[in-house]
This record gives structure tokens, C-alpha cells and sequence, in this order.
């Protein structure tokens, strides 16, 4: 039986989506301040020929404290020396980030992180509010996925801030398709719907659909590193070869990580989820063995969770194969999370009417 | 071929020590030999070729046969048998290593995630005989397209199979090699350093007034202490350096992972061949037999062997079931749930529930609840007052209100001129009976706010005893005549519980006197599963130990200087480049500082004194695009040279 108050906490849940929108929106145009300001900067400008000069990075070298005898003398620590394993051009030092140095452009984006991690706890709330208004997981339909999906990302993203991760290059596109995701959840999938029917109303349903969540978020990030690699990566090509790229592409990419920092980054959540995103197919199978009597049958839902596997195990493959590593291995993580997203929204969307379309 | 084969399998055994090559023919190869074997994954080398072992045995008198792996043909006929038989060896041998291969795996696996995808956009008929009979029906021509390539039935077709077949049998081809690698890899000892150590990712040194001795004692211990495996004190050709290996787990891990995918493909297959699937609709009161002919359906693998069904039973006690009926959710299930009394072979009984998501489970056997729906129970009696039919009869919904069709067959019954003739009633159950224009009689709700019984009647021949099994849920009306009333018009009549009508014409009546609840059950028996589910948490297992551990060497060199003080060297090198892992190696530095305290540079200038260690200013510079010759160069160099290399040469910036 639902209580009027549940209704009332499910308004409230959507208005907090709402203004976590509105909130985004705004972080939006200060990282796209930040891009602007920062292509001013002659740090951005001159960017491109740092690109091309090598050199060989220096691990940190902190003083280190030893205590011998009773005394304390703090030493130099021994420098450690670190050179690539040889990639075939000098490897890149990484861009100077979004802001590119310039100081208007680096507070507009820290205004965009502050507005990012306020709208943040807004959808947060919003979320939190809907589960105890349904009184389950707030992951039962299109609606709920979607905006659990956007808040793993952001929540990723600044997961990642946190820890120092100099990820903030990521922020203009990730709170643009956030931004994206939940206009879709909000007008398109919106459904009243709030009671689930009794095959969901199982354990897994706590593991397996909260996991998969999660992994398409981290995958998510992974795959527009894949993507940056792919264009920084021709970016410096073009640069080792002596040509002279576009304005636009050497401010933007020249702001960018250096191609071995995407592809590192990208590889780093792909390999962290493979494990998950496996054990989440795993937890689907037990769930369809006790509810329906066969753990795999080759629904679409399961086929595509398959292919998407098999996608990321091929690109992780690729990176230990001689002629895959570097943009084939890219292509294929853009692939496998093309893979993820035809399996959570194709096949809800698209595929049973597939079926009813076949004959036409 | 030859090309192909001479690192690697220098790499597994020179993992040994007793197989240390005695002489070190140039740098390039002191220097592969350290790094070889940190993974035991197959080199893809240039593409071998046909001619590849042409060299070999060129002698007597014969025909040389370019491009061929038997190379010379000798006269006669043995000569071109045997040159024949040496051809197909050589080709045999040349497509089991392109099969187990890094680059086929992966072009197989691309293929499997592709050969995966029509099946997923053409109906099925393994998984839903009716969507793809529809398809069929109305696109004839394209089904015979599609029946040729089997795309009705994808994932047992031949090529879907030939894919995954051929990735396991180069699975398997890649395990084998790979885990005896790894085996003599474990009981060797990691390989010495190179001599030149300032060519590895992660580089440092320091001058110590310590003895090279104590600083090596040192540094296996520190190594040790940080669970590193490092080679003996007194090796030969060994002294004056430690050589340490750890992260092992990574390579069994990945081991692991590729013998569990094995492990859970053939608890699948195992499930595909050995498996019983079976549906019975239980009427609440009645019971169920665990036997073939009690099944409504049945199905079963190729080897399954129906008399292995388990011996049980069990009773459907009471079905319980909710629906919502808030208006968002209206009629949306809340509740399922059957208690049920089973009984097993030995004679127990016990009560047990079964949900939905919580099968039942006696011996090998699941059961589990797919479905529910009511059975009428109703009451005929003949002309003479005989009851010539009574019991429940199953009604099956049609949509989510509950609007359920059926059919109430009387073959025992006698007419109002005492002659033998049969009965046959059609129609709808409505749990919550509406009416409307459009769809004519309905149900508005799943449950029974307002159950009516609405039929219409047959009288003729049920066609029953013409040997042609019959569907229980319809009425071949072809040798019956439908009842009429008195004026004429087609007899129909809606009942609630407890009412009875008076058939026409003096036929008798017809009671309908409640309904009760049935449910669907499900009971199958799978080999396999559970080793589906230890290979796949094997699997994980794996995975994370070959994803999230990082394996690597680290070498620590001690030597006195002319000028008395001692140069320590370490260098580390991973399988993969991770910033951990130089910073590991300042760390093992830092630990070392009390044991062998850096000696700071009389000059201060840090930069200018580091100097010494690297190597000559032009094998610097050179090292990227030309690193071969550089080192052919250096070879024999003493690492320690005074330095001869121009100030400005990124290498030295920090070399210390
Ligand atoms: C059933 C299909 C297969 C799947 C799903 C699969 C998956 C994987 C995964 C996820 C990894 C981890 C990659 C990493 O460490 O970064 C891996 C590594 C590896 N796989 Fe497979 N694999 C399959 C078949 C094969 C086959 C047929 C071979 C034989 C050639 C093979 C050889 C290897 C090797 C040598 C590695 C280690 C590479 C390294 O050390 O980085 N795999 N595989």
C-alpha cells in the first residue's frame, strides 16, 4: 500500500533531480569557461612544441628520514630513473589541463568541480529519496538506471578528484553527457512505476543490478580516455612527423594528457572492471538459475552482457599482442562499451520490438 | 620458424640457472635474457614462413625446393615420400602455432563476440518456438536464407560451434606450453642482471662507504623481507649482484583464469547434454508425480536418461498470490508463493514453500513456480440426474487482468433420449468480471473480486476416441453442434460461484460451484551447474590476480671503485610499465640507506656528479631510435666509465 508520504518523498525526489540539473548546467559553462580561458593562455599556445621534445620522467624524490643510532638525519633519497620501454616516438610530457595554466581559467574550473560535486549530492539526494520512497534498490526501470547510471559516473569522476588524480580534463564531457543521460531519464523514460514484480524481488537484485551500474559508469570513463588516446595519439603522430596540426586541435589536445597517460588511464578501469563486470554476468546467471531454471540461454540481454565481455577481454588481449597494442586496442575498448550501452538501452528499448517488427 | 622459436624456448630453460650460457655473445642478448620470460605469453615474431627452416638438412645430392619446409627433395621415391611427409609436418607444425597464437586468439575472439550477434536479432527457436514460427510465416523467403546458415538457431549451429571449438582447442594449445613454462620458471631462479642495469625502465645508484658485501646481504634481505624471490648467495657467475623476482600469482592467476573458462565450457556442455526440463500444472489439492507420462511437457538433453528422473513428489497445499492495487501499480504481482508437501523415495514427508526466486530443491531436482491461474470447479449432470462430470478445470489467462479461456470437455454422459453422447463447454473465467463492447467479456484484475463463469455449449462428438492426442484447453468443435435456447438463439450463460443453469432441452444442468487456485511448476535436473559456478569464481580469482598483480625483477649490484668507495646499482623492471614500480625501487633504496648511507657528492652539484654510470654521451642520444647498435657498442664498456656525454643530454639529468 503506498502512503501519501511516499508519494510526497517521490516529488521531492524528482525535484532534487531537477535542480541537480540545473546545477549542472551551470557547472557545464564554467568548465566550458575554463576551456576558453585556458586556450588563451600561452601556456596552451606553446603546448604543442613542448609536445614534441622528450625526455625521460623523473620519479618523485622525497627525503626520506633515517633514524640511526638515536639520531635523526634526513637524507637525500636516491633518485630512481625512469625510461619508457621504447615506444616508437619520444614520449610526450602530459598537457597542462584544461585551464592550461592561465589563472582566470583554472578558478573557473574549480568552480566547475565545486558546482560539479554540489549538483552531485543533489542527484545523490534525489536518488536516495526515490529508494525510500519505493521502498527497494532505486534501479528497477529505465528511469531509475539512468540516474543511478550518471550519478556512478560523476561520483567516479570525483572519486577520482579526491584522490589527486589530475583527472579534471574530464570533467566538460562527463558533465555534458551527464547532463544528457538525465534530460533522457527525466522526459523520456520518466515512469510512475514504482512496485516490482516478484522475480525481481530477489537478493541479486542488490548485487547484480547496482554492479552493473557501476561497471557502465567506470566504463564509461575508460571509454572517453579511449576515445582522447585516439585523437591525442594523431595529434602527436602528426607532431612527431613535423606537421603542423589545426589551431583548435593543438589547444585542445595540447591541453590534454599525453596519449601514453590516456591509454594508461583508460587501461587501469577497464582492467578494474573486467573482474566486476564478470562477476556481474556471473550473478545474473545464478539469478536466472533459481528464477527461471537455466543459469544461460542466450537472451539478448544475455547475449549482449556476453559480447560485451568478450569485447573487453579482446582489447584487453590486444594490448599483450604485438600489431594490436596502442589504437587498434582503443578502437576495441570503444567497441565493447558501444557493446554495454546497445545492451542496456538497445535491448530494453529496442530489441522485444524487434522481435514484433521482424515480420513487417 | 626457427626465428620464432629461439627466444622463447632460450627463455624457459635459461629461467635455470644451470642453464646460464656461459658466454654472453653480445649486449642485446645479456640483455634479453634478464627480461625474457616475465610472462609466459606467446611471442608473435614476424610471421614465419614457409622457408623458414629451408636451411636445414641441405646435404647429399637433391633437388632444394624454395619456400617449402621440407627443403631438398632427394631422387627417387622414398626421397619424395619422405620429403612429403616433412612437407605436412612442416605445415602442420605451422598451423598449430598460428591456431595458438596471441593474434588467432584474439581474431577468434573478436569472431565469437560477432558470431554472437545475429542470434540476438533473429527469433530463436530454442528459446521461443512461437515468435520464430510467426517469423517464418511471414517471411518465407528470408527464413530459407536464414534456415541455410542455421540463424534460427545460432548458438548450436555449425560455424558458431567451429568458432568456439577452435578458440579451446587453441586455448588448451596455449595453456599446456605456458604452465610447463611457468613450472620451470618456479623452480629456477630469476635471472641475473644484465650487465648494463642503467638500461632498464626504473634506474638507480648511489656511492657507499659500506663493502659491496654487506650492501648485497642487505639487499636480499630487504628483498626477502618483501617476499621477493632471489637467487642463491653463492651462485656462480653470479657475484657481486642479488637478482630478485616476485608477483608470481600474476602468471598463475592468469593461468587460472584460462583453465577455469575450460573448466566452465564443459560444465556447460555437460548441462546442454545431461539436462531434463519438464512444466506440470498442479491444482491447489492435487498432486505431482515425478514421472514422464505425469509431465504436461518434457524435454531433455541428447544423453539424459529419463529413468534417472528423481523419485519425489508433492502436493500443491495452498497458493498464495497478491496484486497492487495502487493506481501506478495497478496489477502488478506482489506475491507468489506455493506451500507444498513433498515426498522423497525414502518415505519423509515435509511442507516446504517455493517463490519465485526460491526453487525447491530435492535431490538433483529443482522445482520451481512459474505461473498461477484458477480452475473452475464445476458439476454436470445428465438427463437422468446422474453426475456424469465433476472437478476443477483449468483456466488459462490470457492477459494481465486475468481473462482466462478454457474448456470443460464431458465425454460420459447421456442425452434427454437416454442415448450416449458427449458435452462441450467454451468460454471465460473472469476473476473481476467487466463487459464492455470492444472486447466483450473480460477481467479487470488478477484477483477474484467479481468471479463469473461465462460458456457456451456443445453437444456431438469430442473427437476424444479418435487416437489423435488432444489439446485439454480446446474443443475441436468440427463433429459438434452448438446448444441453442428456446428461441433460437446461441446458448450462453455467465454463473457466480455457487449457481447452477439448466442446460436446454432437458440436457441437465451445469453447477459451477467455486474455483480454486492452480500454479505451474517447473522441475529441472542440470549437470554441471555447480562446476559451472566453481570455474567461474575460479575464473575471477584469476582475473584479479592477473590484472591487479604486477610481476617484476629487481637486480641490486654492489662493486668497489677505484677511488675506494662502493657503487650500489638497482634497477627493476616490470612485466608492464606501472609507476609502482619504480617507486618500489626508491623505496628498496631508501630501506637500504641505513645499511649502505649514500655518500654525498663532494662537489654538491648533484647533476654534474651523477655523471658517472651512464653510458658513453652518443649511446644516450642514440638509445631510442637505435638502440641495437648503441648497444653493440657498449658491450664490454665498464657502466662506471667517466663520463663522456654531453651536459645537456636528458639521460643524465638525475641519472642519481
Ligand atoms: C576463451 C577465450 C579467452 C578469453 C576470454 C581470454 C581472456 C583473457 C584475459 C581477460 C586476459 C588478461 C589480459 C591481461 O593480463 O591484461 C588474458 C590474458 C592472456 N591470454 Fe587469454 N583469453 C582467451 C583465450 C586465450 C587463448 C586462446 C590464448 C592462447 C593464445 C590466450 C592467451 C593469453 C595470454 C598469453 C595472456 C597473458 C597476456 C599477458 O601476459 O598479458 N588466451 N586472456
Amino acid at each position: 500500500m503506498m502512503l501519501a508520504a511516499d508519494q510526497g518523498l517521490a516529488d521531492s525526489s524528482n525535484v532534487l533531480v531537477y535542480t541537480a540539473m540545473a546545477v549542472y548546467s551551470l557547472a557545464f559553462l564554467a568548465y566550458v569557461a575554463e576551456w576558453v580561458f585556458g586556450g588563451r593562455s600561452r601556456v596552451a599556445r606553446t603546448s604543442a612544441s613542448l609536445d614534441a621534445e622528450g625526455g625521460e620522467a623523473d620519479a618523485a624524490t622525497p627525503a626520506v628520514t633515517v633514524r640511526k643510532n638515536g639520531a635523526t638525519s634526513v637524507l637525500e633519497r636516491p633518485r630512481v630513473v625512469t625510461r619508457s620501454a621504447g615506444p616508437a616516438r619520444p614520449e610526450t610530457p602530459d598537457g597542462p589541463g584544461a585551464a592550461g595554466g592561465d589563472e582566470r581559467g583554472d578558478t573557473y574550473g574549480r568552480i566547475a568541480v565545486a558546482l560539479t560535486t554540489l549538483a552531485f549530492l543533489m542527484h545523490l539526494g534525489g536518488v536516495v529519496t526515490r529508494a525510500i520512497a519505493v521502498e527497494r534498490g532505486p534501479w528497477g526501470n529505465m528511469y531509475e538506471f539512468s540516474t543511478a547510471f550518471s550519478m556512478v559516473v560523476t561520483a567516479a569522476f570525483l572519486t577520482l578528484l579526491l584522490l589527486r588524480r589530475n583527472v579534471r580534463w574530464l570533467g566538460l564531457i562527463l558533465v555534458g553527457t551527464v547532463l544528457l543521460d538525465l534530460g533522457l531519464a527525466t522526459t523520456v523514460l520518466y515512469t510512475e512505476t514504482q512496485q516490482l514484480v516478484p522475480a525481481l524481488d530477489s537478493i541479486w537484485m542488490w548485487i547484480h543490478v547496482p554492479l552493473a551500474i557501476i561497471c557502465g559508469g567506470l566504463l564509461y570513463l575508460g571509454a572517453i580516455s579511449s576515445v582522447l588516446f585516439l585523437l591525442k595519439d594523431r595529434h602527436e603522430a602528426r607532431l612527431a612527423d613535423g606537421a603542423t596540426p589545426g589551431r583548435f586541435s593543438s589547444s585542445v589536445l595540447g591541453r590534454l594528457p599525453s596519449s601514453v597517460s590516456l591509454d594508461r588511464f583508460a587501461y587501469r578501469i577497464n582492467a578494474a572492471v573486467f573482474p566486476l563486470w564478470t562477476f556481474t554476468i556471473v550473478a545474473g546467471a545464478i539469478w536466472a538459475e533459481n528464477a527461471w531454471g537455466r543459469y544461460w540461454d542466450w537472451d539478448p540481454k544475455e547475449t549482449w552482457a556476453f559480447i560485451t565481455w568478450v569485447a573487453y577481454a579482446c582489447y584487453l588481449h590486444a594490448r599483450a599482442t604485438v600489431g594490436w597494442k596502442g589504437r587498434k586496442a582503443a578502437y576495441l575498448a570503444v567497441i565493447g562499451f558501444i557493446c554495454f550501452l546497445i545492451n542496456y538501452y538497445g535491448v530494453n528499448i529496442f530489441f522485444d520490438s524487434l522481435h514484433s517488427y521482424g515480420g513487417v | 620458424m626457427t626465428r620464432d622459436d629461439a627466444p622463447r624456448s632460450g627463455v624457459a630453460t635459461e629461467g635455470a640457472p644451470e642453464g646460464e650460457p656461459a658466454e654472453l655473445p653480445d649486449q642485446r642478448s645479456d640483455e634479453e635474457y634478464a627480461t625474457a620470460g616475465l610472462t609466459t605469453a606467446p611471442l608473435d615474431g614476424d610471421e614465419a614462413t614457409a622457408g623458414g627452416e629451408r636451411a636445414r638438412g641441405e646435404r647429399g645430392a637433391g633437388v632444394a625446393v624454395p619456400g617449402s619446409f621440407a627443403g631438398t627433395r632427394a631422387p627417387g621415391v622414398g626421397g619424395a615420400l619422405s620429403w612429403v611427409a616433412r612437407e605436412l609436418l612442416g605445415w602442420g607444425r605451422w598451423f598449430w602455432r598460428q591456431l595458438t597464437s596471441m593474434r588467432v586468439a584474439l581474431l577468434l575472439l573478436l569472431l565469437l563476440a560477432l558470431a554472437s550477434v545475429p542470434g540476438s536479432l533473429i527469433p530463436q527457436e530454442r528459446s521461443d518456438v512461437t515468435v520464430a514460427a510467426d517469423f517464418r510465416q511471414r517471411n518465407p523467403g528470408l527464413s530459407e536464407f536464414y534456415d541455410r546458415f542455421q540463424l534460427f538457431d545460432v548458438y548450436s549451429s555449425i560455424w558458431f560451434s567451429a568458432i568456439y571449438i577452435l578458440l579451446f582447442v587453441s586455448l588448451i594449445g596455449c595453456i599446456v606450453p605456458r604452465t610447463w613454462q611457468f613450472v620451470g620458471q618456479l623452480r629456477g631462479r630469476p635471472p641475473r642482471a644484465p650487465r648494463r642495469l642503467d638500461r632498464m625502465p626504473a634506474y638507480t645508484t648511489w656511492r657507499t662507504t659500506a663493502p659491496p658485501e654487506e650492501v648485497l646481504t642487505a639487499a636480499r634481505q630487504r628483498l626477502r623481507r618483501r617476499r621477493f624471490r632471489t637467487d642463491g648467495e653463492e651462485m656462480p657467475g653470479r657475484e657481486g649482484q642479488v637478482a630478485a623476482e616476485k608477483g608470481y600469482l600474476r602468471e598463475a592467476g592468469n593461468l587460472l583464469f584460462h583453465v577455469a573458462l575450460i573448466v566452465m565450457l564443459v560444465a556447460f556442455a555437460a548441462g546442454q547434454l545431461y539436462h531434463s526440463e519438464g512444466g506440470k500444472l498442479v491444482v491447489q489439492g492435487s498432486g505431482f508425480t515425478n514421472a514422464l507420462p505425469q509431465y504436461d511437457d518434457f524435454s531433455s538433453g541428447q544423453l539424459y536418461d529419463v529413468d534417472e528422473l528423481e523419485r519425489f513428489g508433492f502436493t500443491l497445499d495452498e497458493f498464495h498470490y497478491d496484486y497492487s492495487r495502487d493506481s501506478v501499480d495497478i496489477g502488478t504481482p506482489t506475491e507468489f508463493r506455493a506451500d507444498v508437501t513433498y515426498w522423497t523415495d525414502d518415505g519423509t514427508e515435509e511442507s516446504s514453500t517455493i517463490e519465485v526466486n526460491e526453487p525447491l530443491r530435492v535431490g538433483d531436482a529443482k522445482v520451481r513456480l512459474l505461473g498461477h491461474g484458477y480452475a473452475p470447479v464445476v458439476t454436470v449432470k445428465d438427463a437422468e440426474g446422474n453426475t456424469a462430470f465433476s472437478g476443477p478445470v483449468p483456466f488459462l489467462p490470457q492477459d494481465n487482468g486475468f481473462t482466462s479461456t478454457g474448456v470443460i470437455k464431458v465425454s460420459d454422459y447421456v442425452g434427454p433420449d437416454g442415448e450416449h453422447d458427449q458435452l462441450g463447454f467454451q468460454g471465460f473465467f473472469n476473476p473481476t468480471y467487466n463487459i464492455d463492447e470492444v472486447r466483450g467479456p473480460h477481467s479487470t484484475f488478477p484477483e477474484p473480486d467479481y468471479p463469473v463463469l461465462t460458456l457456451n455449449a456443445f453437444h456431438g462428438d469430442l473427437g476424444i476416441s479418435s487416437g489423435i492426442p488432444q489439446n485439454v484447453y480446446q474443443l475441436d468443435t468440427e463433429n459438434m453442434e452448438q446448444l441453442t435456447d428456446g428461441s433460437g438463439d446461441l446458448f450462453r450463460f455467465d454463473l457466480l460461484p455457487g449457481e447452477s443453469v439448466e442446460l436446454p432441452e432437458g440436457r441437465g444442468t451445469l453447477t459451477f460451484e467455486e474455483f480454486e487456485n492452480w500454479a505451474t511448476f517447473q522441475i529441472t535436473t542440470r549437470e554441471g551447474t555447480s562446476w559451472a559456478l566453481y570455474g567461474s569464481m575460479a575464473a575471477i580469482t584469476g582475473l584479479v590476480g592477473s590484472l591487479f598483480l604486477q610481476r617484476r625483477r629487481v637486480w641490486v649490484r654492489a662493486r668497489t671503485e677505484a677511488d675506494g668507495l662502493t657503487v650500489v646499482e638497482m634497477a627493476s623492471l616490470g612485466r608492464t610499465e606501472s609507476a609502482k614500480i619504480p617507486e618500489e625501487l626508491a623505496a628498496l633504496a631508501a630501506e637500504l640507506q641505513p645499511d649502505a648511507p649514500m655518500e654525498r657528492p663532494a662537489e654538491g652539484d648533484s647533476a654534474g656528479a651523477d655523471s658517472s654510470g651512464a653510458g658513453t654521451g652518443d649511446a644516450g642520444d642514440a638509445r631510442d631510435e637505435d638502440a641495437g647498435d648503441a648497444r653493440d657498442e657498449d658491450a664490454g664498456t665498464e657502466p662506471d666509465a667517466p663520463d663522456a656525454r654531453k651536459p645537456d643530454s636528458p639521460p643524465a639529468e638525475g641519472a642519481r
